[in-house]
C-alpha cells in the first residue's frame, strides 16, 4: 500500500457536481534508465488508476511511463447517494492501494 | 529607482526588478549550459569583496514562491494537488505508530499534534537547553525519537523523517518565522551570518551574492529568489520528491562548486539559523513547492 491523499467532500447535496482530487506516492520508475553499473533499472509504474461509487466506476485512467513521479488526478462526478467511493491504484508489481470515501448524500 | 552593483559598475535599475514577470520580460535568458559559471567567474573577479558579514535583512522580505512560475504557485496553494502533501500524510500516519520497543508513538506523549506542535517549526532552529546544541526541526525530531520514544534515529533524507519533519511543520501553517538568536544561540547566528557572506567553491562567490545582490535576476531556468526557508521541506519538480531545507543548500553548494557538507553538519545549521532570522515574520507555508 501507498500513501495516498484525496481530497473529496464528505456531504454533497444530490445533483451536486463534487470534485475529487487524488495523489499518490510513487516513484514512476520509466524502465528506460539504467543504473550506476549500467544494468536496466526495471519499469515500475501505478499503471491504473479506477474509482467507482458504490460499486459503479465513475473515473479510471490508465497511465504510461513518462508520467511524473506522485501522479495527480482531478475529476468530477455527479452526487447521487450515500455511499462509498473507492478507489484502486494498481502499479507494475501487482501492489494494488485501496482508499475508500464515504459521501453522505442528502 | 535603485542602485546594482555588478563589479564597479553601479547600475540604475527601476524599483519594480525584484517583480518575476517585469523581471522576466526585461532579463535576457541566460544560455542553460555554461553560462553560470561564465557569470560567476565574472562577478567574483569583479564584485567588490564584501566587508565580512553585515547586519541586513532584504527589503521587503519576501517569501520563496514569489519567485516560483504560476503553475508552482498554484500547486503549492493547493493542498489536494501539491505533491508535498503526500508526505504530511506519511507523517500523519507516524504520528500515531507506535514505536517497536517502547510502544510508545508521538501521540502518546504529544497528543493532538495541532495543538502541541502548533508554532514548533516557526521557532526552529534552537539551542537545546541541556547540551548547547543548536537543532534544526529534524534533529529536534530524531532526538524526540532516541531520548523520549525509544526508538532509533531516522536517515536524513529518509520519507519517514521527511514525513515528520512536513507534518510538524503543517501544523505552523501560516504562522511567522521568529527564532532566537540571542544568549546561548548569538555564536551560532554570527557563524551562520559569516558563512552566509563568505566566497566559497570553484567559482569563490558568497551565498549574499545570489541571494541578496541577485535576487530577481534570472540564472539558468530559475528565478533567484532571497533564499528564504518558509517553504521547507519542499516539494522539488526537480527531485520529483519533497526535500529538506539541508539538501536545498547543499544544491547550493554544489552549484557554485563548494564542498558539499554533511547533512547536519554545524556549517549549514548555522546557516539555518542565520537564514531564519533573515526571514523573520514570513509565514511559514511548508510544503512549498518548486521548479
Ligand atoms: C550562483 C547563485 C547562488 C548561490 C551562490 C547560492 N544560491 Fe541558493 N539558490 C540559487 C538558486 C538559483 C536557487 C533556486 C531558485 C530560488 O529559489 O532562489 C536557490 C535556492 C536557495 C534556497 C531556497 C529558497 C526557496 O524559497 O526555495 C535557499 C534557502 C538557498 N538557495 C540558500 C543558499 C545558501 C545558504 C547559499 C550559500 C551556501 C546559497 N544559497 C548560494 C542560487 C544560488
Ligand atoms: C515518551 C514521550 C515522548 C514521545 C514518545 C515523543 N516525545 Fe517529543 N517530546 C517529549 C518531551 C517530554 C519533550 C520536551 C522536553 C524535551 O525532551 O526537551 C518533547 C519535545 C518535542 C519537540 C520539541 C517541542 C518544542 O516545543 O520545541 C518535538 C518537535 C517533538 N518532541 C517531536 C516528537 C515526535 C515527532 C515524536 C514521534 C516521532 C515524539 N516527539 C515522541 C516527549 C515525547
Amino acid at each position: 500500500m501507498a500513501i495516498t491523499r484525496i481530497v473529496c467532500p464528505t456531504a454533497a447535496k444530490p445533483g451536486d457536481v463534487i470534485e475529487i482530487k487524488t495523489l499518490i506516492q510513487h516513484h514512476m520508475e520509466t524502465g528506460h534508465r539504467r543504473d550506476d553499473i549500467g544494468n536496466a533499472i526495471p519499469r515500475d509504474i501505478v499503471n491504473e488508476l479506477a474509482v467507482t461509487y458504490n460499486g459503479v466506476e465513475i473515473f479510471r485512467a490508465e497511465l504510461q511511463p513518462g508520467v511524473a513521479a506522485n501522479p495527480f488526478f482531478a475529476f468530477t462526478t455527479t452526487a447521487t447517494e450515500t455511499g462509498d467511493i473507492t478507489f484502486t491504484w494498481t502499479d507494475d508489481r501487482g501492489v494494488k492501494t485501496v482508499e475508500r470515501r464515504r459521501i453522505t448524500v442528502g | 529607482m535603485r542602485w546594482l552593483f555588478l563589479g564597479q559598475t553601479k547600475v540604475r535599475i527601476p524599483t519594480d526588478w525584484r517583480i518575476p514577470v517585469a523581471v522576466g520580460a526585461r532579463q535576457r535568458r541566460l544560455d542553460p549550459t555554461c553560462m553560470l559559471a561564465i557569470v560567476m567567474a565574472a562577478w567574483s573577479i569583479l564584485a567588490p569583496a564584501r566587508s565580512g558579514a553585515e547586519e541586513r535583512r532584504p527589503v521587503p522580505v519576501l517569501p520563496g514562491h514569489t519567485f516560483q512560475s504560476a503553475e508552482s504557485q498554484r500547486l503549492q496553494n493547493d493542498d489536494g494537488a501539491n505533491p508535498g502533501m503526500l508526505w504530511v500524510e506519511q507523517g500523519a500516519a507516524l504520528w500515531t505508530a507506535p514505536a517497536e520497543v517502547s510502544g510508545k508513538s508521538c501521540a502518546s506523549c504529544h497528543g493532538d499534534a495541532a495543538q502541541s506542535m502548533k508554532g514548533v517549526a516557526a521557532r526552529y532552529p534552537a539551542v537545546e537547553t541541556q547540551t548547547g546544541r543548536l537543532l534544526n526541526i529534524e534533529l529536534r525530531i530524531n532526538q524526540c525519537r532516541t531520548a523520549n520514544q525509544g526508538a532509533p534515529a531516522l536517515a536524513w533524507e529518509s520519507d519517514a523523517l521527511l514525513g515528520l519533519t512536513a507534518f510538524v511543520s503543517w501544523q505552523s501553517l501560516g504562522l511567522p518565522k521568529t527564532v532566537h538568536i540571542d544568549g546561548p544561540a548569538r555564536p551560532f547566528f554570527e557563524a551562520g551570518r559569516t558563512f552566509f557572506a563568505e566566497r566559497q567553491g570553484q567559482l569563490n562567490v558568497a551565498c549574499t551574492l545570489c541571494h541578496d545582490d541577485n535576487a530577481g535576476r534570472r540564472l539558468r531556468g530559475d528565478l533567484i529568489s532571497q533564499g528564504q526557508t518558509e517553504g521547507w521541506p519542499a516539494y522539488r519538480l526537480e527531485w520529483q520528491k519533497l526535500g529538506s531545507l539541508s539538501r536545498r543548500i547543499r544544491a547550493c553548494s554544489m552549484g557554485v562548486r563548494a564542498e558539499i557538507l554533511d547533512f547536519g553538519a554545524p556549517e549549514y545549521l548555522a546557516l539555518e539559523l542565520y537564514l531564519a532570522w533573515r526571514g523573520e515574520g514570513l509565514a511559514l507555508s511548508s510544503p512549498g513547492v518548486r521548479r
